[in-house]
């Protein structure tokens, strides 16, 4: 089932979802398996496999840290592809490459796509790839129908907005402030006009991202966005103790 | 090709990039969307104020009065009768005011930042050669500035980092992952993240996203359009060669820029071989790298199969990059500039040859160029002449070369 109506589908049962984010190979995979089976306990909807990379500029310190220690134990982008596949196959949620241009560019564009739609992908988040640079990655994903996942931010103009709007597949990524991942956002009124704003550019689901941390967050973004999108919060807890630590939050997230 | 051409706006290599910022293949801005808005601002502005004459005086007034400009080129004579053959000339960019190069673009930048309005200036800094020179041109210009540095790098190039301090900038230690320069670039671009409207990020070299690769291309421009006068003045000629190091690329695209059409004039970028080219230990980028993005553009570079970048060496803290300035990447394809390895022993031996054959101490990174120049100007005839760009004075190395080499 093509992403946006899946989503669709999941929204006539729930009032918000939730995508949550996994570090390939970080701490390992057998514990990324650990934490997935506690997301998937929680009916979350929607995960993102970030494919490590040394490099991550969107990220903060704490993604920073957990991409370079699973390069460092040598987690390779077929590790990487063979993991996915394997989850898609546990698995009822989708799954979503995150990660950055160059492994794609380094496997090769076309070998990449088809690499992704094998192991059971749905589409894949490439923040430092803007539009202006997709061209190819886009006309590529279309032929295997995989979604470029597309991020609105506040300080994208109308004119962005609406080019932006145009290219957006499955979703868009609200991305509600600016900087890295991983800092606290101050949910107030300016990220709800921000959504807002999106929703005139485009009519699919809206996630909204970056900073989001505890069930304050979820509560003032339901009716607002489609998706809630926990990443970083959720690698600290696994961080601070692991399964049951990351139950617990999932629990007072969602209680 | 008539030596006395005029050589000014008609060079089309000149006049790369593109409007999406790409020499050739090479650049663009592969960057957070969010920041394309930013880069593209940091563009309108660029090319508006290298239009107005109020910024063209106050900068060629500082090059003059402050930095010292324009920097001698100067015959060595005694390292030429050494080699036997093409006469060395060296362009003395280790004269200026810091003792490099790095200054002719940090005034830009830091011009820039206050012509925008910007309350900050950060960058990231390796050697510390490319921190101390922005400290300088912040205190100048009067506007803060923050540099971050690897724990590593600190305690190494431990001179630099008192300069800072004393200049008044903010120093943010790095000690995450391998405590130097690519996680110091990490740390920087994480705090301009936070607020790329109010902060200029001040790129210290020919590299990341466009505009960057375009604008520190035309600042470091003023050393081959000098270069070139000079030579002919003294020479009524051209030179033969040009010789420059590259790690990013910034000194070399400097002086290479004014001398892109004549085609006469060959032109090589050093890069370090550090350990040798058949060892992990090197930064050869152009001699052994593959095309990838990083830091924001697309170049060759040194990554392993997954494309994440691998780690990089040179005796010369200045060259160990991982990536290069994409438009050199562009002529290197077509063919216009030769990209050639010295390593650490022969950079050494440079660096020696030059204090005691002329009484200029050069830094390492700049004694790579010299060692190229040394190397063919033996196989060159009497009638040649080699121009090498000398981008930095050695004062920084000079403990660690007495050391590795028990003086």
């Amino acid at each position: 089932m093509a992403l946006e109506q899946y989503l669709r589908e999941r929204l006539k049962h729930k009032d918000m979802l939730l995508m949550t984010h996994v570090v390939c190979g970080y701490p390992s995979f057998e514990e990324n398996l650990k934490a997935l089976e506690v997301m998937a306990e929680f009916d979350v909807d929607l995960v993102e496999l970030q494919f490590p990379f040394s490099e991550p500029s969107a990220d903060g310190p704490l993604f920073v840290k957990a991409n370079q220690a699973a390069v460092s134990s040598g987690v390779h982008t077929r590790d990487c592809f063979q993991f996915m596949k394997k989850v898609a196959e546990l698995f009822p949620f989708k799954l979503l490459m995150m990660g950055y241009y160059n492994t794609a560019f380094k496997l090769g564009e076309a070998e990449f796509m088809q690499s992704l739609q094998a192991a059971g992908g749905s589409g894949y988040i490439i923040p430092d790839l803007p539009l202006e640079e997709a061209g190819e990655m886009h006309r590529l994903s279309a032929e295997v129908d995989l979604d470029p996942i597309i991020l609105m931010t506040p300080t994208n103009t109308d004119a962005r907005l609406k080019t932006l709007g145009e290219a957006a597949k499955g979703f868009v990524y609200a991305v509600a402030r600016k900087g890295v991942t991983g800092s606290k956002t101050q949910m107030d009124a300016e990220v709800t006009s921000f959504i807002e704003h999106c929703r005139q550019y485009t009519d699919l689901p809206i996630g909204v991202g970056f900073g989001i941390s505890d069930k304050t967050d979820m509560d003032f973004l339901r009716g607002k966005a489609d998706i809630a999108i926990i990443g970083t919060a959720a690698l600290k807890k696994w961080e601070e103790g692991g399964e049951d630590a990351l139950r617990g939050f999932f629990s007072e997230l969602l209680g | 090709m008539s030596k006395t051409k005029s050589h000014t706006s008609s060079n089309p290599l000149n006049t790369m990039p593109d409007k999406k910022g790409y020499f050739g293949e090479y650049g663009g801005q592969i960057i957070p969307p969010d920041l394309i808005k930013i880069m593209n601002e940091i563009n309108d502005a660029y090319d508006e104020i290298i239009q107005m004459e109020s910024f063209q005086t106050e900068l060629q007034m500082l090059y003059r009065d402050y930095v010292g400009r324009p920097s001698p080129i100067y015959l060595a004579k005694r390292l030429t009768a050494s080699c036997g053959g093409a006469r060395i000339f060296l362009k003395r960019e280790d004269l200026n005011h810091t003792g490099a190069h790095k200054i002719n673009h940090c005034l830009g930048e830091a011009l820039l930042a206050k012509h925008m309005g910007k309350t900050k200036v950060l960058a990231e800094t390796g050697a510390g050669q490319h921190g101390v020179a922005l400290a300088t041109a912040c205190a100048l210009v009067g506007i803060d500035c923050e540099i971050h540095m690897g724990e590593v790098d600190i305690e190494k190039e431990h001179p630099n980092v008192t300069k800072m301090k004393i200049l008044g900038c903010t120093l943010v230690p790095v000690s995450r992952g391998t405590r130097t320069l690519k996680d110091a670039v990490d740390s920087a671009f994480e705090e301009y993240l936070k607020d790329p409207v109010n902060y200029l990020y001040a790129i210290g070299s020919v590299v990341g996203p466009h505009p960057f690769p375009k604008m520190v291309r035309d600042f470091q421009s003023i050393v081959g359009r000098e270069a070139r006068e000079q030579f002919l003045t003294r020479e009524n000629k051209l030179p033969d060669l040009l010789v420059a190091c590259v790690g990013g690329g910034s000194n070399s695209i400097g002086l290479f820029s004014a001398f892109l059409e004549d085609e006469s004039v060959k032109m090589v970028g050093v890069e370090p071989a550090g350990k040798g080219l058949d060892t992990d230990d090197h930064a050869a980028t152009m001699t052994l790298g593959v095309k990838g993005a990083l830091h924001g553009f697309e170049c060759y570079n040194l990554q392993d199969k997954d494309g994440n970048p691998l780690p990089v060496y040179s005796i010369a803290s200045g060259l160990d990059y991982p990536a290069v300035g994409p438009q050199h990447c562009h002529l290197k394809d077509i063919k216009r500039v030769e990209y050639k390895a010295i390593d650490d022993d022969e950079c050494l031996d440079a660096f020696m040859q030059l204090s005691r054959l002329e009484g200029i101490i050069p830094a390492l990174e700049s004694a790579h160029a010299v060692a190229y120049a040394m190397k063919v100007a033996r196989i060159m005839s009497k009638e040649d002449t080699i121009l090498v760009n000398l981008s930095g004075r050695g004062d920084k190395d000079a403990d660690f070369v007495a050391n590795v080499l028990s003086l």
